[in-house]
């Protein structure tokens, strides 16, 4: 519907910048950089908010790593930033651990997933298949604005007396279900929690337009086998979220219901703080299942979208095409499938049944198979070519 | 302090080197010369390139080379060198396809680099090199999981019948350990069981839950830390008290996770005694280890336990001047149901006061109970090794 709406002088043809005076009305300030919905815009957006929980998140991991690799040094010189967290020259145990489940969560959430597929995706994607924006401009910018309230609420959580969430980045129950576990586990984890849903629902919004988008709007002549591979790679990456994103997200109610409503989907048989709970019949591992059944495919989300833009970069400055345009698209599409097959290899340990460990063990070797063919084919590319090497961008 | 002074002394030189490198470009321009599309910059760096691959892998190499020491100990069970092999062969395998990979895709962007007189040739399509290289890796691959599913299913099968069976049972922030007791084996019974638990059961006193309605409850005992038997396979019954756990021994290459209302497993046999390992290592402080390896809270960096390997006579002394914890907890005489207090008196003994003499007293755990068995025979799977 919003593609209608916008300017239509987003002339792709001649993108150059001097199309300011061609726009029939004169965009306020706000509807042009703030909710744009000009997917360009949103791209920078999502461009500069992965930046800023790339430096939050880099920070935090120099942090706990001084402590872990350093265990006698004192650290009151991060008095001044983290106050009462450090206690007598070391970090609290809790803040330790609430550090690394924040480093985790920004960097494979905020960072490698919204900064990488948000900045690229939205980017990349009309240019590359001769649209003039995104299926829809509106949803495009909600998706934004969700992905900016999950982040101030992730954000808000570090500054809070009980500090951030701490049981992980997988947030594994009990732990994670019970306030009483651990102090990370009380407001934080609640925090945690709904800046995670509302960070799903904006991966969503941004998925279906980006599948859409490749879908219905390329330009005439620019069939599927004649698609960028980033543009495939973007499309697949797409496909996964929108297939798996919603998996954690109800992995996520359930473990608010029973941290709020008493439920036992995943607790049973608890006794702690000198109180045997009543919660019963509730498996932990079944938290897990969901949540690797996000987690594994987020892997190539994050993997996926990089290979893409390794695989454009390769061919442009190689002066040839790609090695194996078909095979590099198929490899891709059998990644897709088989990452939704994987998700239990982070379980072999957990108490799951030996014999769905094996099934695991295999589908999990066999994955790295279309992996192999990437690489091949990228050394093939570069063999007997011209390479310029050069950034990829901006070069003469 | 001298390795930050150092670190930021390379930095500086590779950034004069950048400048000094650009000004020599920014004069070309200005005298003239006639501008070739071979430029300065791209012969830079395409043997950078190489120079990337060869501290690359310097890096890789030293940095696996210093950490070695913090690599998994020596194992010392019988799975173990097993593992490992799989291991080993697995990252020879993958290690060698990684650096003959990388090579090349370091190599060729320096030695395809930009020259007038080349132009790139055209090879978009393979179909018998692309089928090559999905069998080759597929194959390989297959074999892999061959191999590590014989392994993974001699590991996880049932524990053999003569296993001894110890419970672990994880609580912020310790290992609990609870052992079935020798006296019922002195009393007729053919084999040591544990007593059944539940969790509505836990107070300060009964940590694990103990059910006294049980009778085989009565001679459980809960030592410390966790003796185990050379050569001996165990069974570990694992339990959760709060939140995840996860029981490791890195040196019997054993991981299983504790968790709250669903009882795990796993076996193993132990090939080398805490003895033999201080001598082999030269280390007269070595312990075997009983760590947590699942976030569990505050506490979770400092939640291990010692675990002591010893021969079959050692462990039988150890284990006949053990009380059980019943004996210890007389008090808790009153959960036990009448029709089963007469047999719980005789397994424990009489008690002289609430409370029992502590472990001291070694060859005196209850005077009838010795009547019935000796006290060098405590349990039957003991029994084939010493009489
Ligand atoms: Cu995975
Ligand atoms: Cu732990």
């Amino acid at each position: 519907m919003a593609a209608v709406d916008i300017p239509a002088k987003h002339d792709l043809a001649h993108g150059h910048d001097d199309h300011d005076h061609d726009h029939d009305h004169r965009q306020s300030f706000i509807r042009k950089y703030i909710f744009s919905e000009d997917h360009k815009i949103i791209a920078k957006q999502y461009l500069f908010t992965g930046l800023f929980w790339a430096v939050v998140g880099v920070s935090m991991s120099l942090i706990f790593r001084l402590q872990l690799g350093f265990p006698k040094m004192n650290m009151d010189f991060l008095k001044p930033i983290l106050g009462g967290w450090i206690e007598e020259g070391k970090l609290n145990p809790e803040f330790y651990l609430a550090l690394v489940t924040m480093h985790g969560t920004i960097m494979v959430f905020f960072v490698l997933t919204a900064g990488l597929s948000g900045t690229f995706s939205n980017f990349l994607i009309p240019l590359q298949v001769g649209a003039r924006d995104m299926a829809s401009g509106f949803m495009n910018m909600l998706s934004y604005w969700f992905f900016f309230l999950s982040s101030v609420l992730m954000f808000t959580s570090l500054f809070i007396e009980t500090g951030p969430a701490a049981g992980g980045w997988v947030i594994y129950p009990p732990l994670s279900a019970l306030p009483q576990a651990m102090l990370g586990s009380g407001l934080g984890m609640t925090l945690w929690l709904v800046s995670m849903a509302l960070f799903i629902i904006s991966q969503l919004l941004g998925g279906v337009n980006y599948v859409t988008t490749v879908i219905n709007l390329r330009t005439p002549g620019m069939s599927f086998s004649r698609l960028p591979l980033t543009i495939w790679s973007f499309f697949f990456t797409a496909v996964i979220g929108l297939l798996s994103f919603p998996v954690l997200f109800s992995a996520a109610l359930l473990l608010i219901f029973d941290r709020t409503f008493g439920t036992s989907f995943y607790l049973s048989d608890i006794y702690i703080a000198g109180e045997a709970l009543p919660q019963n019949g509730g498996s932990p591992l079944l938290f897990q299942h969901l949540f690797w059944f996000l987690g594994h495919p987020e892997v190539y989300i994050v993997l996926l979208p990089a290979l893409g833009i390794t695989s454009e970069i390769i061919a442009t400055n190689s002066r040839k095409p790609i090695f194996g345009y078909r095979a590099m698209i198929g490899s891709m599409m059998a990644i897709t499938v088989l990452s939704f097959l994987v998700w239990a290899h982070h379980m072999f340990v957990s108490g799951l049944n030996p014999f769905l460990g094996s099934i695991f063990m295999f589908l999990t070797l066999i994955i790295a198979v279309p992996s192999a063919v990437k690489a091949f084919n990228y050394i093939t590319t570069l063999w007997r070519e011209i390479l310029y090497s050069r950034r990829p961008c901006c070069s003469q | 302090m001298t390795n930050i002074i150092l670190g930021v002394g390379i930095v500086l030189i590779l950034i004069i080197l950048v400048m000094i490198f650009r000004v020599q470009s920014l004069i070309s321009i200005v005298r003239g010369a006639p501008r070739s599309r071979e430029t300065t910059s791209n012969k830079v760096n395409a043997a950078l390139w190489v120079v990337l691959l060869v501290l690359g892998s310097v890096a890789i190499i030293w940095s696996s080379w210093v950490a070695a020491e913090y690599f998994l100990p020596d194992a010392s069970s019988e799975h173990g060198p097993k593992t490992d092999d799989l291991f080993w062969i697995t990252m020879g395998i993958t290690g060698a396809v990684f650096f003959a990979t990388h090579i090349l895709l370091f190599y060729f962007p320096y030695k395809y680099q930009f020259r007038e007189n080349r132009k790139a040739s055209f090879y978009p399509d393979n179909n018998r090199l692309e089928v090559i290289w999905t069998v080759v890796p597929a194959i390989v691959l297959t074999l892999l999981v061959l191999s590590g599913w014989k392994v993974w299913r001699d590991i996880t099968s049932d524990a053999p019948e003569q296993a001894m069976e110890v419970e672990l049972v994880g609580k912020q922030f310790n290992w609990l350990v609870r052992y079935p007791g020798v006296k019922q084996a002195e009393l007729g019974k053919k084999k040591a069981e544990l007593g059944n638990f539940n969790y509505r059961l836990i107070d300060a006193s009964n940590e694990v839950g103990i059910d006294l309605t049980d009778e085989n409850s009565f001679d459980d005992f809960m030592p410390r830390e966790v003796h185990l038997v050379k050569g001996k396979p165990v069974l570990l019954k694992i339990r959760g008290r709060d939140v995840l756990h996860s029981v490791f021994l890195p040196q019997f290459r054993v991981k299983m996770d504790a968790v709250p209302g669903m009882p795990t497993k796993f076996w193993f046999t132990p090939t080398h005694t805490t003895k033999e390992m201080r001598e082999q290592l030269g280390n007269p402080n070595f312990n075997f280890e009983l760590a947590c390896t699942e976030v569990c809270g505050r506490g979770h960096f400092s939640m291990r336990n010692l675990v002591i390997v010893e021969t079959q006579e050692e462990f039988d002394a150890w284990a006949a001047k053990q009380q059980s914890w019943l004996a210890t907890h007389r008090d808790y005489l009153s959960k036990v149901p009448a029709n089963l207090q007469q047999k719980a008196l005789q397994i424990i003994g009489p008690g002289e006061g609430d409370n029992a003499p502590a472990s001291d007293s070694t060859a005196a755990p209850a005077p009838d109970a010795a009547a019935v068995a000796p006290a060098t025979n405590p349990i039957k799977m003991v029994s084939n090794s010493s009489k």
